[in-house]
């Protein structure tokens, strides 16, 4: 019984490692990773395996495979409010091939993420070029996802939804130790967008508590945007400094946008040290509500804390250590590392209705705290 | 459907590197500010926007979860499966 984000599920897998198509004229490195990854935070626990590899023929083409678990226990106060504590699995399989022509960059992937109550599938094409002396790197893509979204219990529920993604990046050598990078990305769903068991609350004269719950109803169409701007700047003592500005908007009226810094310093003996922060405030969607006055009070239902209004801080750290596996001579280095990231959450119109006591919509506003690690070992081959 | 502002003033940027490009060798060939010999500090691993790529998709996948904003994650994501 997962299925929340769903929506998002196919769009990012296939952009794994497309992102290196901002950097045209190579190809990436072949190397695999072995990550183990975990989330703790308001009543949810998320770990499980990564495993990718990527191999190169060549110089011309290189493949690339993820395999990627989520072992998933959720008791979050979304589920603790109506349902009970439920533990499920996700398994996602990816694949991918990049082609280097000259100073032109194309990728084809495809995605598959399987759950009991999901099942997602998604295809994606990127092409980049380099300009300009290859001080510029101009790139666009096109995704497109099928997914199929099922009810547990429930074998006559059966939604299709579909979504096309169509992005473009563009990066520029400003300097010798300056690059900027744009990135938009637009995308456009229809079908099944909301969770087929998340309910909204109202206003109930007749209930003990105040309150009673009823089914959320989402628009079957949606579209967002998405503006990025990033800049990286080498310092030189060789430490790099990253910032990033985003924007969001879509047609449901949820407004979001989010800054980050960044800090990566090597230091010696193969040690590499990473510190960030990052902070993002978003507003609600039209149609979201805590607490609605009365039963089907609109055509639209939400009450999804993520369609809420809220701020979110994260501040995380990461250290990697490189060596050289005399052990595997097959591998020209390795490197282990372990990131993990502290995230506050703070919402606004969101109540946490598992605090006993109190009229309906005077309960305390809700928020959380969540720990997000990653623990992995590379390999360049 | 009409495209957002934003969308427009993308894709007309998109456009014009285009109509740039085909201009032909001409502008094709303009001289580099920033010579090959130069970009030493460019090249290296700390100047990349996804140094580790399986890490940077983890958080992505994260925060898609848990945020309402999609999109332009700066070339990685992850799926889903948080509730």
């Amino acid at each position: 019984m997962v299925v929340t984000k769903h929506l998002l599920r196919a769009i990012a897998g296939t952009w794994l490692l497309i992102g290196s198509a901002t950097q045209a004229a190579i190809l990436p490195e072949d190397r695999a990773d072995v990550m183990y990854h975990g989330y703790d935070g308001g009543g949810l626990q998320v770990v499980g395996p990564s495993v990718l590899v990527r191999k190169g023929f060549k110089d011309t083409v290189s493949v690339w495979s993820n395999y990627y678990i989520d072992m998933i226990t959720s008791a979050s106060v979304d589920v603790m409010a109506t349902a009970s504590e439920y533990e499920e699995e996700r398994d996602e399989k990816s694949i991918g091939v990049d082609y280097l022509h000259g100073k032109t960059f194309m990728g084809l992937s495809y995605t598959n993420s399987e759950e009991d109550d999901y099942s997602a599938n998604s295809v994606r094409f990127g092409i980049s070029q380099d300009f300009f002396g290859d001080l510029t790197t101009l790139g666009i893509s096109y995704g497109r996802a099928w997914d199929t979204v099922y009810r547990n219990g429930d074998l006559n529920f059966e939604e299709e939804t579909t979504r096309q993604n169509y992005r473009v990046d563009f990066s520029q050598i400003i300097t010798k130790n300056m690059i900027v990078n744009l990135n938009y990305e637009g995308v456009t769903d229809e079908g099944f967008l909301n969770n087929p068991y998340r309910q909204v609350r109202y206003l109930d004269a007749d209930s003990a508590r105040g309150y009673e719950y009823e089914s959320e109803i989402y628009p079957r169409t949606k579209t967002s945007s998405a503006t990025a701007i990033r800049a990286l700047y080498y310092l030189p003592y060789r430490v790099s400094l990253k910032g990033e500005y985003r924007y969001y908007t879509d047609t449901w009226g949820t407004n979001a946008w989010n800054v980050e810094f960044a800090y990566v310093h090597p230091l010696p003996k193969g040690i590499t040290l990473d510190v960030k922060y990052r902070y993002y405030s978003q507003t609600a969607a039209d149609f979201y509500s805590d607490l609605f006055d009365r039963q089907s009070a609109q055509n639209f239902l939400a009450r999804d804390k993520e369609l809420g209004t809220f701020v979110s801080h994260t501040a995380g750290v990461g250290i990697s250590y490189e060596f050289k596996p005399g052990w595997m001579p097959f591998f020209k280095k390795g490197e282990a590392s372990l990131f993990v990231d502290y995230i506050r959450f703070d919402y606004d119109d969101f109540r946490d209705v598992t605090v006993a006591g109190g009229n309906a919509g005077s309960e305390p506003l809700y928020g959380f705290h969540s720990i997000v690690t990653r623990a992995f070992i590379s390999f360049w081959y | 459907m009409k495209l957002p502002t934003v969308a427009r003033i993308v894709f007309a940027i998109l456009l014009s590197v285009s109509i740039m490009g085909s201009f032909g060798c001409s502008v094709m060939e303009i001289k580099p500010w920033v010579s090959p010999y130069e970009r030493n500090n460019l090249a290296d691993p700390i100047m990349s926007f996804n140094r580790s790529p399986v890490a940077s998709a983890y958080l992505h996948h994260v925060y898609q979860a848990r945020e309402g904003a999609r999109g332009a994650e700066g070339g990685s994501g992850g799926g889903c499966g948080c509730n």
